[in-house]
């Protein structure tokens, strides 16, 4: 299904969002998760199933004032 | 020294981590300023090699604690689902809370912001509320469960100093027994050392440093400032005077 990742249409094979990180190759990383606005804790991941169209935010340390 | 939520603290410096010319000056200043705390932010990661695990590994190395910020949010949602973010990615209850009313001033919306600082004080935050210096602003902060108030000196990046110095002292005066930050608007070492001297416990820059000629010498100068400031409050500076008073005895003087 065609999801929208940091505001870039994506085609994933995951029905979950644990499995979409594994796939985006994220799974590892030290990122958060918002879905549609709602920000996802990582304990949550495997029981978030992702639908057609959902917006996912996934945020990393930057550098801020 | 000085505590933030339980914290002890022993240098007045909290340093932004945007805006250096590389990694290696941003990490050189972050020692030569001896701060303890430096702020950061999040942003949409690239890909697995993304930059923000990089940086996280540049800042784990420097060894301080990390202030995540809330930069550029508008909405009091918007904030909120940061703030959980942040904790979640850095590992810590401590949030700079900005809330910003508009682009051109960075003006804080001080009424999503007690919105905000409410929400996230329940669910466990430790707020650092980037704030004006309204006296009623500040007072709802506290009551919304704030410990730490962060007024501005003057708008972010601006590098005007402080800009309402009846207004800070005002602030200094009516909270003297809650930790005051300024946050933005610094621009040069005699700015922090002002705000020393007028018992701020704390100041909080970035471009200041980072967009010096030099952010590493000048890390340092802001370090010598804000000890030399303190010292100054600490010692009890004397009243100004209107009129002129000789420093040296008129009694014995010579008649001619």
């Amino acid at each position: 299904m065609k999801i929208i990742i940091n505001g870039q249409p994506l085609e994933v094979e995951a029905k979950r969002l644990d499995q979409a990180m594994t796939e985006l190759g994220f799974a590892e990383q030290r990122v958060a998760t918002a879905l549609n606005g709602e920000f996802v804790p990582q304990r949550d991941w495997p029981k978030t199933a992702l639908s057609a169209g959902d917006a996912l935010e996934v945020l990393a340390p930057m550098q801020g004032g | 020294m000085v505590s933030f939520y339980g914290t002890e603290i022993t240098s007045r410096l909290l340093l932004g981590t945007a805006l250096y010319p590389s990694p290696q000056v941003l990490a050189d200043a972050v020692k030569a300023s001896e701060t303890q705390i430096v702020t950061v932010s999040l942003r949409r990661e690239g890909g697995p090699e993304g930059a923000g695990q990089s940086f996280w590994q540049l800042i784990k190395g420097l060894g301080v604690k990390v202030l995540p910020n809330t930069a550029g949010c508008h909405t009091v949602k918007e904030a909120v689902t940061t703030a959980n973010m942040a904790r979640e990615v850095f590992e810590t209850n401590w949030i700079k809370l900005e809330l910003i009313a508009q682009n051109d001033s960075l003006c804080p919306d001080v009424v999503a912001l007690v919105e905000a600082a409410r929400i996230l004080s329940d669910e466990g935050f430790n707020v650092f509320p980037y704030c004006t210096e309204d006296l009623s602003v500040a007072e709802r902060l506290l009551r919304a469960g704030c410990e730490v108030l962060m007024p501005w000196g003057a708008p972010i990046g601006t590098g005007l100093g402080l800009n309402n110095l009846y207004g800070l002292e005002a602030m200094c005066a009516h909270f003297d027994d809650v930790p005051l930050i300024i946050d933005a608007g610094i621009g040069v070492p005699s700015h922090a050392a002002r705000a020393m001297e007028m018992g701020f416990d704390a100041v909080l820059l970035n471009t200041a440093v980072a967009k010096a000629g030099d952010p590493v010498v000048m890390a340092q100068a802001f370090a010598k400032a804000l000890e030399a400031g303190r010292m100054g409050y600490e010692a009890e500076p004397m009243l100004p005077n209107q009129m002129a008073a000789p420093s040296t005895p008129v009694l014995g003087k010579a008649v001619f």
